[in-house]
């Protein structure tokens, strides 16, 4: 089998042991919660750290806290298991509540972390091979290489974004905690992303996503729907979130965020814009369906074919507005629930 | 999941002979069972090891100053190796060997010998990306991998061909130097009849062309081998393989040391399907390192090498013309197949026999032309998986009478009953066939599918399916049938000797072990070893210890592939059985004083059924009889009947008897986004007998949910000379979310060359899902998928072309320029009665 290299596991009780733990060991160290997307990456020499920082032992990780009224906090270190079964979390933000029940495998959810999701790693399929596979095909640019494989004349790597959570925190107006020894900063989940397959996130290594926070839930309504090949196991390879909120018998906001089609989620504002104040029939759903389309820009580095993930893009938008109009179920069953 | 059984007649033209086993000098049983064992729903005997985590296999053992192997593997898919240089390798502490193939005899070898083209650490080439060059013992993994990227291989590339296409286009690229052409392993072509002139006398005339994509075995348990060389200059391989006897000769060939100081064992196999029936890289490995280091050597296989390893199911190109009646029978039918064969020949000679000579088996088809061609290039080579060479014909030629019964506006399913094989007569190519529950298959499936409302007639594209107006998905019901060999009738190697041997062996405890060189690989033969031996001897199949696949102590058994084991085994088991039976018969007999034939065994005791009170229980007719006759072991032979035809190439598809499958499936095709759902698989197999409905059941789903995967996601593909996803994440195989309710129904019919009328359950049944999953596709949404694996692309693609107003037909669109070899051309034989049943060379 591949073995894990070695390293050494360091098991903080307090999120203060834990930031300067990450503080002192610098690039060699790494987060780990669940460790189920972290300890495969490793085994293929994705990530290489010397020291791995264990967020398991801190207690102020874990737990949901708050209630839809006023917003809640969830402990960065909350299985996606406990999200997806939190009635207040199913009640007000279901969308989350799918999205977290969507993610992989049941074995995999009872030890991978909200925190784990959102932070996840980019993929790719010329990334997430082994060492030797990665040295036959050429490294790339992500890793021990200096090319994209998927792009070769780019100058920026094309890795994509393959959380579940992440579009849906986004389209809900989340934002996230983030501690280090540099002190506390809370940041909406947006600016936790950039356009990079490399670097992905806009946080500084040391630092340490804490707590999820959801703000009052106040009318809105959302949903979400995955792409994959299989009901289960499988990466998001298209996300479509969806939150909108009605005033009266029309849209009064809406947000709507994809997934898995660049290194970052991708809003699309002006499919959001184009709902506002208006009813929302049929014919406005497959407008603005072929609005929010237009930014994702998937390439050929996942399963499926790019063309087919953009083509779906409009399907699932359109799919999701129906579900949150009450005008067809959205999707098949294994979408909607885990 | 649910299962039926039911006994028939249908197809069974001769009466069996019902006292051949002893079973007419045993009273009935209570309830609707004839026999105390045989056909009862038992668990397997290995089956508490299993599912508690005690069954030990070849990665589980741990021996005394063991040593980790890894292998270096090839980068590039095709290149000349300059030179390798293992200095720093073997400077690394604790490593404790490094070997490339200078330290192995200079001998090829390759399962077949007709195929001798293989390395087990390459010297002068590679040709894939996977193939070993060097090898490392040390004192664990991670030093044995750290050591193999220490190894210096300088290489030379070469133009790697990657398809059918780019190795036909490029003879002055040689994959390798022998063959029928260049790049071309095998070229053949049979003909059994005028074809032209059949299909002069045809309504129709229909010519389609297929592709069908190569997919892996996926076995849970990763390849894996421990080697033990002793001081004595004796060696030991424990190793996950389905074939122990012919790891053995390879070994003694390779190694270049006497079979006789050679002991190989078959660990319990985590799944096999074929991928593990030929002897690899890594167990001679370990066999050398452990030669020169003097220590036990393991080499466990990542699941990325599996891939490599593969041997899996060829992707097949294929053309198939074949003329049809008005009401809908063949009155010829002429395929062309060209194997991508990968990187070896592997068993590739025979998988291309059986992409054309097990088709005539399921209709009447009077006039049969084949023609085959396998071609290498720089993939994983492949081999036999699942349906050996057939799934792929399958899919073609039902498909395509999918296709002629819409023409002929004829019912699927009432057209396929309406030219179904004749049972003991003999098919164009000359094989053999015995009793066919076919027709009951179809009947069972047609009638709990609610076949006739569902499918409701032709209808025409436009109108489509039922559907309510708001909703994408339509609904569809497909059907299609097959059948497959039990057993090959030749070995590998030539040779007169038998193909099963069985050791029967009574204790005085009242115990009995089984010895047989079987390989239990989840299919449960083990089980079957136990089951025969107890119903024979009227005792617990607890009672019964079975020791599998050893060659040192086990008569050979030829291995586990071909679905020859239940039948070939049990026959010998069966023999071995009655020889011990007769003799305690004559002792108990002795005692009560009365006549052997009187006698029955049941439950633990022997005695007369009227006088049962008498009865002596088995552990004292076993010290009788002991004391009588000495030792009480007794040997089985079973050897298949030399049916094969009498012409070159006769001898791949003859089998003691064929099984039948006929599916129904039921899904829905979301048009929007090309999603196929399954909703319900009606599988109907005629198992001849099932001598343990519960174990059949398995192996029919099992069939089933593979070949779901095969239709619907699973294909080996490449990219830039390298497998695109050989990861279980990536490699996409379907999850129980994807596998529908399947309903099986077992037919029996009782086959006069089974144990106990038995045939085979293990791969037939993976037929007919395929074909029935297209069709079903076509009468959901109108679309001809012609080729697998079924992709919502492809769903969306053939929407387009018929919103365009065009044949919504996706699938391939050309054929090779290719020369096929002067055909072998022979009478048909079709309609011929059988050659005589059941004659056995090793019975007494």
């Amino acid at each position: 089998m591949i073995r894990l290299p070695a390293f050494t596991y360091l098991a903080p009780r307090t999120l203060d042991d834990a930031a300067a733990a990450m503080a002192s060991h610098g690039a060699e160290a790494m987060l780990v919660a669940g460790g189920t997307d972290l300890y495969p990456n490793m085994k293929r020499r994705q990530f290489e750290p010397t020291v791995l920082v264990g967020l398991r032992a801190i207690r102020d990780l874990q737990g949901v806290r708050g209630g839809a009224r006023d917003g809640i906090t969830i402990g960065a270190g909350t299985t996606l298991s406990a999200v997806a079964a939190h009635r207040e979390i199913i009640a007000h933000y279901p969308a989350l509540a799918t999205a977290a029940g969507l993610v992989s495998s049941p074995q995999l959810r009872n030890m991978g972390t909200l925190g784990g999701n959102v932070c996840v790693d980019t993929r790719c399929n010329y990334y997430n091979q082994s060492y030797e596979w990665r040295k036959a095909v050429g490294f790339c640019m992500k890793k021990d290489g200096a090319i994209c494989l998927v792009a070769p004349g780019s100058p920026r790597c094309w890795a994509v974004s393959s959380s579940d959570t992440a579009p849906v925190l986004w389209s809900l107006g989340a934002r996230v905690r983030l501690s280090s020894t540099a002190g506390e900063r809370t940041i909406p989940v947006e600016a936790l992303y950039r356009d990079d397959g490399i670097e992905y996130l806009a946080k500084q290594p040391g630092e340490i996503l804490t707590d999820v926070l959801l703000p009052a839930a106040d009318g809105w309504r959302s949903a979400y729907l995955k792409l994959r090949r299989r009901g289960s196991f499988d990466f998001p390879v298209l996300g479509v979130a969806v939150a909108l909120r009605m005033d009266g018998r029309v849209v009064g906001d809406a947000r709507i965020v994809i997934g898995a089609v660049a290194s970052q989620p991708r809003p699309a504002p002006a499919a959001a814009a184009a709902l506002v104040g208006e009813r929302l029939g049929r014919e406005l759903i497959t407008r603005v369906a072929d609005l929010a389309a237009g930014p994702a820009k998937p390439l050929d580095n996942t399963d499926f074919t790019h063309p087919y993930r953009k083509k779906m893009t409009r399907v699932f938008v359109a799919r999701a507005l129906a579900s949150l109009a009450g005008l067809e179920p959205a999707g098949r069953p294994a979408e909607e629930v885990a | 999941m649910s299962v039926e059984s039911g006994g028939s007649s249908a197809g069974s033209a001769r009466a069996t002979d019902g006292g051949r086993f002893g079973r007419g000098a045993e009273p009935p049983s209570e309830g609707k069972h004839e026999f105390a064992v045989i056909g009862r729903p038992l668990p397997k005997i290995d089956a508490w090891a299993k599912v508690t985590g005690e069954t030990r296999y070849a990665d589980d053992f741990f021996l005394p100053r063991m040593a980790y192997g890894r292998l270096l593997r090839s980068p590039h898919a095709h290149a000349r190796i300059r030179s390798i240089d293992a200095t720093r390798a073997r400077a690394l502490p604790g490593v404790y060997a490094v070997i490339t193939g200078a330290d192995l005899p200079r001998v090829k070898f390759g399962i077949l010998p007709v195929s001798q083209d293989e390395e087990a650490l390459c010297t002068e080439k590679v040709r894939m990306v996977g193939d070993a060059v060097a090898a490392v013992a040390a004192v664990d993994e991670e030093t044995a991998d750290h050591a193999c990227r220490l190894i210096d291989v300088e290489y030379e590339p070469l133009r790697a061909l990657m398809s059918i296409e780019e190795s036909l286009a490029h003879p002055e690229v040689r994959i390798h130097e022998y063959g029928d052409g260049p790049n071309v392993h095998k070229n053949v072509a049979l003909q059994f009849g005028d074809v032209e002139a059949a299909f002069a006398r045809a309504d129709l005339v229909r010519e389609d062309v297929f592709f069908y994509e190569g997919n892996t075995h996926l076995p849970m348990e990763q390849h894996a081998a421990v080697a033990s060389a002793g001081p004595d200059g004796k060696l030991t391989l424990w190793s996950s393989t389905q074939t122990p006897h012919y790891v053995h000769r390879l070994l003694a060939k390779i190694l270049e040391m006497p079979a006789a100081h050679i002991r190989v064992v078959a660990t319990p196999v985590g799944g096999g399907f074929g991928g593990k029936l030929d002897p690899f890289a890594h167990e001679i490995a370990a066999c050398r390192l452990s030669q020169l280091t003097g220590r036990p050597v393991k080499i466990a296989c990542t699941r990325e090498e599996v891939f490599y390893i593969h041997r899996g199911r060829h992707p097949v190109l294929m053309w198939i013309k074949t003329g049809f009646t008005k009401h809908g029978e063949i009155t010829g039918c002429h395929l062309r197949t060209w194997l991508d064969g990968g990187a070896y020949g592997s068993y590739g000679v025979a998988s291309t026999f059986y992409t054309g000579v097990i088709n005539p088996v399921t209709y009447k088809i009077p006039v049969y032309k084949f023609e085959g061609a396998r071609v290498f290039t720089n993939k994983p080579p492949c081999g036999p998986k699942r349906g050996h060479g057939t799934p792929q014909p399958r899919f073609a030629l039902e498909c395509q009478i999918d296709k002629a019964a819409e023409q002929l506006g004829l019912d699927p399913a009432e057209m396929r009953k309406r030219i179904l094989a004749e049972p003991f007569t003999k098919t164009a190519n000359h094989l053999t066939v015995t009793t066919i529950g076919l027709g009951e298959c179809i009947d069972r499936v047609v009638e709990a599918s609610g076949w006739r409302a569902k499918w409701g007639g032709w209808r025409s594209q436009s109108e489509g399916a039922s559907a309510a107006p708001s909703d994408n998905r339509r609904r569809g019901v497909g059907i299609a049938c097959s059948a497959y060999l039990t057993g090959a009738g030749t070995a590998v190697y030539w040779n007169s000797m038998p193909h099963s041997g069985v050791i029967v062996r009574a204790d005085r405890s009242g115990g009995v072990a089984v010895l047989c060189g079987a390989t239990d690989i989840g299919q449960g033969s083990d089980s079957i070893l136990a089951y025969l031996p107890a119903e024979i001897l009227g005792i617990d199949p607890k009672d019964v210890h079975v020791h599998p696949a050893d060659t040192s102590l086990t008569p050979v058994d030829l291995g586990s592939y071909s679905s020859r084991v239940t039948l070939m085994c049990g026959m010998a088991a069966i023999q071995a059985s009655q020889r011990l039976r007769e003799v305690v018969a004559r002792a108990v007999a002795r005692k009560l004083e009365v006549d052997p034939g009187a006698l029955a065994f049941r439950e633990r005791k022997v005695g007369v059924p009227d006088d049962w009170e008498k009865a002596v229980d088995f552990a004292q007719a076993v010290e009788l009889a002991e004391a009588m006759h000495g030792v009480l072991a007794f040997a089985g032979s079973y050897a298949p009947p030399k049916r094969a035809g009498k012409y070159k190439g006769g001898g791949v598809g003859p089998s003691p008897c064929y099984s039948y499958s006929a599916c129904v499936v039921e899904l829905s095709v979301d048009e929007e986004t090309g999603e196929i759902e399954l909703h319900d698989v009606w599988i109907g197999h005629d198992i001849g007998r099932a001598l343990n409905p519960l174990l059949v059941e398995g192996q029919v789903e099992g069939s089933v949910y593979m070949g779901i995967g095969e239709a619907l996601m699973e294909g080996q593909v490449f990219r830039n000379g390298v497998h695109k996803q050989p990861s279980l994440l990536e490699y996409k195989s379907p999850t129980t979310l994807e596998t529908p309710e399947i309903h099986t129904f077992l037919v029996e019919t009782d086959d006069p060359e089974g144990p106990f009328g038995a045939k085979e359950a293990g791969q037939g049944p993976l037929l007919p899902v395929i074909p029935a999953i297209a069709n079903a596709v076509y009468h959901a949404v109108g679309v001809r998928c012609d080729e697998v694996p079924i992709t919502p692309e492809m769903i969306l693609k053939g929407l387009e072309l018929r919103r365009r107003g065009k044949a919504a037909r996706v699938g391939p669109e050309r054929i090779p320029r290719f020369t096929f070899k002067e055909p072998v051309v022979v009478e048909s034989a079709f309609g011929q009665p059988a050659d005589a049943i059941a004659v056995r060379p090793f019975a007494q």
